[in-house]
Formats: C-alpha cells, sequence, structure tokens
C-alpha cells in the first residue's frame, strides 16, 4: 500500500489539521508516514501545500516525485491546479470550489471551473456550505477530508477515531459535528465517483 | 517504545532533551525555529530544569551556549545558515577554544530560498572551522546524531555542527527514542586557560585542532553514518550525502541500487570509503543538497581525473535545492511525462496580513516620501519586507540583519537627502543598536522607522527582546529626545501621523520615529488564550 497525497491550499486555511488527522489514522493503522510541511515567509497569505506519504514499508523521500501523486487533496479550487505537475495518470483531485481571493488577478471564476471539470477524475464540491448546513463553516476541512475517505485506503473508521482524538478535549459536540462533516463529504464523493 | 511521529527540528529537540542537554539559545530563523521552540514548550525540559531561551541574536546565543559547555554542561545553539554569518566570530574561535561540556551548533540552510536572502552552504563554515560535521538523512538520524554529536564533542573536547536543510527540519516522521541521559554537573576545564586565546595560547590549541584531524577523520569512518554499499555496475559509483541519499532510495522501489553507494552524513568525509569507490568506478556522480562542495574537492582545480558528475558539469542544476525527479535524471532515468499548470493559475505571493500595522506605516511613508521621489528607503529583514511588494512598492533594500540603518547612513553620508531607514524591533535589538550608535556619533542626518509590533512577527511571534525597551535604548544612545516620536499606526491616525513623519523628514540630523501596534497574529492569539482561560475558569 502507498499513497501520496498533496495537500494544498493558501497560508492560514489550515490544511495541517487535516495531515494531522490522516497521519494520526495511518499511524494507529501501523503505517508509515512522512509529511513535509511549509513554515516561515509563504504562511502570509501565500500558496501552501504539505506532501502526505503513506506507505507499508520504510519512505524514502520526503518530497512526492512529479507525477507519482495519488490524490491532490486541496482547500481551495485554484490551488488544486498548481500542482497537477504532481499528480500521477490516475491520481484523482479532490477540491473544495469556494475560492480565497486576496490576489488582484485571480482567474474569472467561471473559466476555473471550467478548467476542474476538464480534469479526468475529479470530486469538486463546496465544502463551506456543506458545513455550514450542518452548524459552522469552520467544519469545512472534515467535510473536505470526507470527500477524500473513499481514496485513502484507510479504514472509515479509524478516520472518525482520529476525529474523535483531536476534537475530544472541545467536547462531544463538536466531535460530532465534525463526524457529520466527515461523512457529508464522503457521501457527496461516493455519489460523485463515476 | 513507541514511535513518535516529530519534525525533523523536532526530533533533534527530544534528542537534546533526552541526550542530557541543559541549555539551548537561539535566535528565531527559518527553518531552524522550531527546535528551540520544541525546548521552550516542553514539559520536561521544564522539569529538569533545561534553561531554553531566544536571545537577542545568533551571536550572543553562541557564545552563550559556549559559556555553559565551559561550566562542564551540554549545550545546544540553534540558527538558520545567515544566522552562523552573525555568529562566526564566537563559532570560528570556538574550534580553537574547543569545548567542555558537548556542545553542538544546528544550522539549518536553506536552499531553493524558500524563507531566505540566500542559499549558502554550512558544510563550508564546518571545514572552515575544522570541526566534525553531521549531516542527517533523515529524522531518526537527526535524532540519533544528537546523542552521538554531544558524546563526540565530549570526547574530542570539541564543538560540533549538525547542519540541515529545510525538508528535513520541516517534515515529520516517525522516531524511536533511546533512554534518557543525565545532565553532567558543573566541572570547569582542567586547563583553566584553555578558553583564554591569547596568542601564545591561541597557537597551541591550534595546533591541537590540527593534531586531531586525523581523529576526526578516523570517527568519520567508524560511526556508521557513513556507509559504503557495493553494487554489480561499476559504471558509475554514487556518492550521497545528507538528505540526497533519500532521493537516490526512491528512485529504486525495491531499494536495489545497481551502482556502489558511499552515503556521507558525517564529516570529514571518508576518505577511504570514497577511494575505495573512485578506484573500483569508471564515473562518480555526487549528490549534494547544497553546494558542490565535495564534487569540486574530487575534481579538483583541474579535472584530470575520472569523469565527476554533478551540479558543475550540469548533470544536476547548479542551484535550488534537489528533488527525487532531479537525482532520477541523473541517473539516467526518464523525467515522466507531466501534467501542465494551467495558464490561468495566478502567483500568489505572500502578503501582509489584513490590519498589519506595518500597512499603516508603509501608507504614511510612501505618501510622506511623495515630493522626494522613490529610491530612498533602506528597509531590513521581517514582515515588514513584504512592503517591497505591491501595492505597497516602499522599500528599496533588504541585505542583511541591521543593515537598514547603517546603509541609510552611508547613503546619507553620500548626500541623499532625506534617508530613511525601516526596521522591525526584533531586528532592531539584533543588529540595528550599533548602527544607530554610529549614526549617532556622526550626527547622520537620517530618519528611522523602528516598527514595533512587539514581536518577531515573521518567524511566528517569538517574544521581542526590544519589548519596552526601544525609547530607552535609543535615548541611552544619545538620539535627542525631542527626535523619538511614538506614533500609533492606524488608518484614523493617519493626517495626524503623516505631519510627524513630514517634520522628521526635514530634521537634519538623527530622528527616531517609532509606529507601535501589536501584531494581529499575536493578538488574536492572546485574545484566544485569554477567552480558553476564562472558559476553563
Ligand atoms: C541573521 C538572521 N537571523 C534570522 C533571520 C530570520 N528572520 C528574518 S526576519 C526575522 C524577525 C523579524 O522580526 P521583526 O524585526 O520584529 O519584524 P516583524 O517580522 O515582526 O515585522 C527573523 C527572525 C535572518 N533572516 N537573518
Ligand atoms: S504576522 Fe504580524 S507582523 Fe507579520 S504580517 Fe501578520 S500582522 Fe503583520
Amino acid at each position: 500500500m502507498k499513497k501520496d497525497i498533496i495537500l494544498a491550499g493558501v497560508g492560514g486555511q489550515g490544511i495541517l489539521s487535516i495531515a494531522a488527522i490522516i497521519g494520526y489514522a495511518a499511524v494507529e493503522t501501523g503505517l508509515y508516514l512522512k509529511q513535509a510541511e511549509v513554515h516561515g515567509m509563504s504562511q502570509r497569505g501565500g500558496d501552501v501545500q504539505s506532501n502526505l506519504r503513506l506507505s507499508d514499508k520504510p519512505i524514502a523521500s520526503d518530497l512526492i516525485p512529479h507525477g507519482k501523486a495519488d490524490m491532490i487533496l486541496s482547500v481551495e479550487p485554484m490551488e488544486c491546479l498548481r500542482y497537477l505537475p504532481f499528480l500521477s495518470k490516475e491520481g484523482w483531485v479532490v477540491t473544495n470550489t469556494k475560492p480565497f481571493i486576496n490576489i488582484p488577478n485571480y482567474p474569472d471564476e467561471k473559466q476555473l471551473m471550467a478548467e476542474i471539470e476538464k480534469l479526468p477524475r475529479h470530486i469538486a464540491l463546496d465544502a463551506e456550505s456543506i458545513a455550514t448546513e450542518l452548524g459552522t463553516a469552520k467544519a469545512a476541512n472534515m467535510v473536505m477530508l470526507g470527500a477524500a475517505s473513499p481514496f485513502l485506503d484507510l479504514e472509515y473508521e479509524r478516520l472518525r477515531d482520529a476525529i474523535s482524538f483531536f476534537f475530544g478535549r472541545k467536547g462531544e459536540d463538536l466531535v460530532k459535528l465534525n463526524h457529520d462533516a466527515l461523512e457529508a463529504g464522503r457521501k457527496f464523493a461516493q455519489n460523485n465517483m463515476n | 517504545m513507541q514511535k513518535q511521529l516529530l519534525l525533523g527540528d523536532e526530533a533533534i529537540a527530544q534528542a537534546a532533551i533526552d541526550a542530557g542537554l541543559s541549555g539551548i539559545y537561539a535566535y528565531p530563523g527559518t527553518p531552524s525555529t522550531e527546535i528551540t521552540q520544541y525546548v521552550i514548550s516542553s514539559k520536561e525540559a521544564k522539569e529538569k530544569n533545561i534553561v531554553a531561551t531566544w536571545t537577542a541574536n545568533e551571536k550572543t546565543s553562541a557564545e552563550a551556549a559556549l559559556g555553559m559547555s565551559y561550566a562542564g554542561k551540554r549545550a545546544m545553539v540553534c540558527m538558520k545558515h545567515v544566522g552562523l554569518n552573525v555568529a562566526a566570530d564566537a563559532f570560528i574561535n570556538s574550534s580553537i577554544t574547543g569545548a567542555n561540556g558537548g556542545i553542538i551548533f544546528v544550522v539549518a540552510d536553506d536552499p531553493s530560498m524558500h524563507s531566505s536572502q540566500n542559499e549558502q552552504d554550512s558544510r563550508f563554515y564546518g571545514k572552515f572551522a575544522m570541526i566534525p560535521i553531521l549531516e542527517p538523512c533523515d529524522q531518526q538520524e537527526a535524532y540519533d546524531m544528537v546523542h552521538y554529536g554531544f558524546e563526540l564533542s565530549e570526547k574530542f573536547q570539541i564543538p560540533v555542527m549538525l547542519r540541515i536543510t529545510t525538508r528535513l527540519a520541516h517534515s515529520r516522521a516517525g522516531v524511536a527514542r533511546k533512554t534518557s541521559r543525565e545532565q553532567n554537573l558543573v566541572k570547569l576545564p582542567e586547563n583553566l586557560k584553555q578558553f583564554i586565546l591569547l596568542p601564545a595560547i591561541a597557537r597551541k590549541q591550534y595546533k591541537d585542532l590540527l593534531n586531531n584531524q586525523p581523529h576526526f577523520e578516523a570517527a568519520a569512518e567508524t560511526s556508521g553514518f557513513n556507509t559504503y554499499t557495493d553494487g554489480k555496475d561499476k559504471s558509475m559509483g554514487i556518492i550521497a550525502c545528507g538528505l540526497a541519499y533519500n532521493y537516490l532510495l526512491e528512485n529504486y522501489p525495491d531499494r536495489n541500487i545497481p551502482y556502489p553507494v558511499v552515503k556521507v552524513s558525517h564529516y570529514p568525509a571518508p576518505a577511504k570509503m570514497i577511494e575505495k569507490l573512485y578506484e573500483e568506478c569508471d564515473s562518480i556522480l555526487v549528490l549534494e543538497e547544497g553546494y558542490p562542495i565535495l564534487e569540486e574537492l574530487l575534481r579538483g582545480m583541474l579535472n584530470k581525473g575520472k569523469t565527476i558528475k554533478g551540479r558543475l558539469d550540469g548533470t544536476i542544476p547548479r542551484d535550488g535545492e534537489l528533488n527525487p525527479v532531479i537525482v532520477g535524471s541523473a541517473l539516467g532515468f526518464e523525467t515522466p511525462q507531466l501534467q501542465e499548470i494551467p495558464s490561468l493559475v495566478a502567483n500568489r505571493p505572500p502578503s501582509l496580513c489584513k490590519g498589519c500595522s506595518h500597512i499603516d506605516s508603509y501608507n504614511g511613508i510612501n505618501e510622506a516620501l511623495e515630493k522626494y521621489g522613490k529610491g530612498r528607503v533602506f528597509a531590513d529583514i521581517g514582515c515588514y519586507t513584504l512592503g517591497a511588494l505591491e501595492p505597497y512598492n516602499a522599500i528599496n533594500t533588504c541585505v542583511d540583519m541591521g543593515a537598514s540603518i547603517t546603509m541609510a547612513k552611508g547613503a546619507a553620508d553620500a548626500g541623499l537627502r532625506p534617508a530613511v531607514a525601516v526596521i522591525g524591533d526584533s531586528t532592531f535589538t539584533h543588529s540595528g543598536i550599533t548602527g544607530l550608535l554610529d549614526a549617532v556619533n556622526d550626527k547622520s542626518s537620517i530618519t528611522i522607522f523602528i516598527l514595533d509590533n512587539s514581536t518577531t512577527g515573521m518567524t511566528g511571534g517569538q517574544p521581542s527582546s526590544a519589548f519596552g525597551k526601544i525609547e530607552d535604548i535609543c535615548r541611552g544612545i544619545g538620539v535627542e529626545e525631542e527626535h523619538i516620536r511614538v506614533l500609533k499606526p492606524l488608518p484614523k491616525k493617519h493626517e495626524e501621523n503623516l505631519a510627524i513623519i513630514k517634520e522628521e523628514l526635514e530634521y537634519d540630523g538623527v530622528s527616531v520615529i517609532i509606529p507601535r501596534r501589536e501584531c494581529i497574529q499575536t493578538l488574536n492569539k492572546r485574545m484566544r488564550d485569554k477567552f480558553k482561560e476564562k472558559a476553563k475558569a
């Protein structure tokens, strides 16, 4: 088993919280893990990514080789395209459709969505809306994780356990909310995988 | 013991705690910051009374660590690569004094300049100082090397360098810990003159350092961090240094590399292993995450021996960090066909946070300088360097920490009026104070903005040594009281601030303007913590 995942987003969007939950679930499953993060200058509203590698054998490189990623999981639509050179021919793109616009030359949203629609294997969803319906837009990242879950080769229960572990201290309500968000994202992906 | 998921930086910190560390000193700098941060936040370190502290700059860190070593205890000092330029005087001379308690200089290089002004390779410094260098290939080795490094340092009474790069520093992997060791007791050096570098003593100590070189070489052959792995195909031999070794392995999923390989993680580089490789193979490929240091040595000035491939002959790009694909193509693998980035994807450079006080400072500075024309703002390093970008275009220089005040002085000496310096509060105490003294002594005509957001913003909000002291420092150095002006950088104060800035730009002498408002990020964090505490109560 090997899963190479590029997590993408904009500094401040919290992609590392997704990485932490997948990482916890992977370690509990007994997998090897390497996770390269971006710290420093680019965190100030710039583009950020994290290379997350899971495998049942020891992992050598901290960086995912170009053309080898099994998935790009992006919490922002333009950012999912930035890392296409890393995606393998069979790889999936799972992306949020809600743009984060902090630059004057952000592309036209229609054209952007058209580019995403062109991708042969993709799941695109408005995670904010789904999360808001459940109770808070803050759970959007867990919706995204849910949408990625069918492609992760990790037992779904492990992801739920990881969420319980990370949100447990903040109370049962928050755990349930995030479990629901995970489930909603997963359902969306399963219904749109074709 | 179960493995813990740690960043390379955290693995180093945890190893130091486990290896009997007594003190860690640092000035923040990407990608080294998380080492000291980890020890500062560690409950275990607190229980063990380990001193963990941010200092004014890297030189003061290095000297404090050396003092702890003098007293017989284990010390660590951490910095980013350019920090070693600042600490260089202490670093180079510490190789002559030698150590008493173990001392490790952890230096984090940043090839490809993700968050830096250059990509200098600290192994040059290590070689310059003639001390052992350890360069881990992964997080576990980083952990193990800290234990080994302290032992090596104490065995030969010599400072040891641990050199890492961005990808190791900021990547997480499972790390197995060793059993903890007690801290050393205070114990003075046997020779109480060891640390007095008077010429007569220094000459002798330097000879000792030279005489120790064969021992350092022998240690590198036997420590186990350098390895020779045979391969059937002798058309090429490979030398892979530090992290580059992983990129090599990555290209052979079954780990069966057809060529003989020398993995180098401990310097001086293992000459015997490399000689064997050179004798047995037709050509040599050198993989280094950084400058082509070993490659240059192997080639020699005339390059008349066997073919040496690497960064100097174009097999690998001359600059930038390595990755599995660059190494793969050096090994002769075809570069994969890649999907392209659609042309509509726009760059998203980092920017100042919404509501950041630097925005208001730059709005004031830009407007006040309009009538004089562009090109007179000497800036420095920190979040405020982002004032170089749209929409501010407010600054003209950023060279090294502290260079704002001194460069403005030089330009003013040349006749540029007005000449403006912009420096952050933490940068000011790091390297700005001495420059201010020069300017005051020469009555230079410069206007200095000390942007006081009460923190070291760029690296994530560490405390600033300048906190609550800036006016006193300026006064003490001799800046005239009426030319120390404190502003509140807020949009509603714009007109009021503008008038003050304009006034000071006209003044023919040193004036200091201090726009003071806390960094939005640290402010938010403080509020969140307060809220949490209230909720608890
Ligand atoms: C010699 C050296 N040490 C450390 C750094 C990393 N570094 C760059 S800016 C900075 C902090 C700047 O803090 P401050 O001056 O208060 O400005 P702020 O980021 O808060 O605006 C640090 C630690 C560096 N570039 N060079
Ligand atoms: S971190 Fe603080 S100093 Fe840096 S840009 Fe944001 S608000 Fe400004």
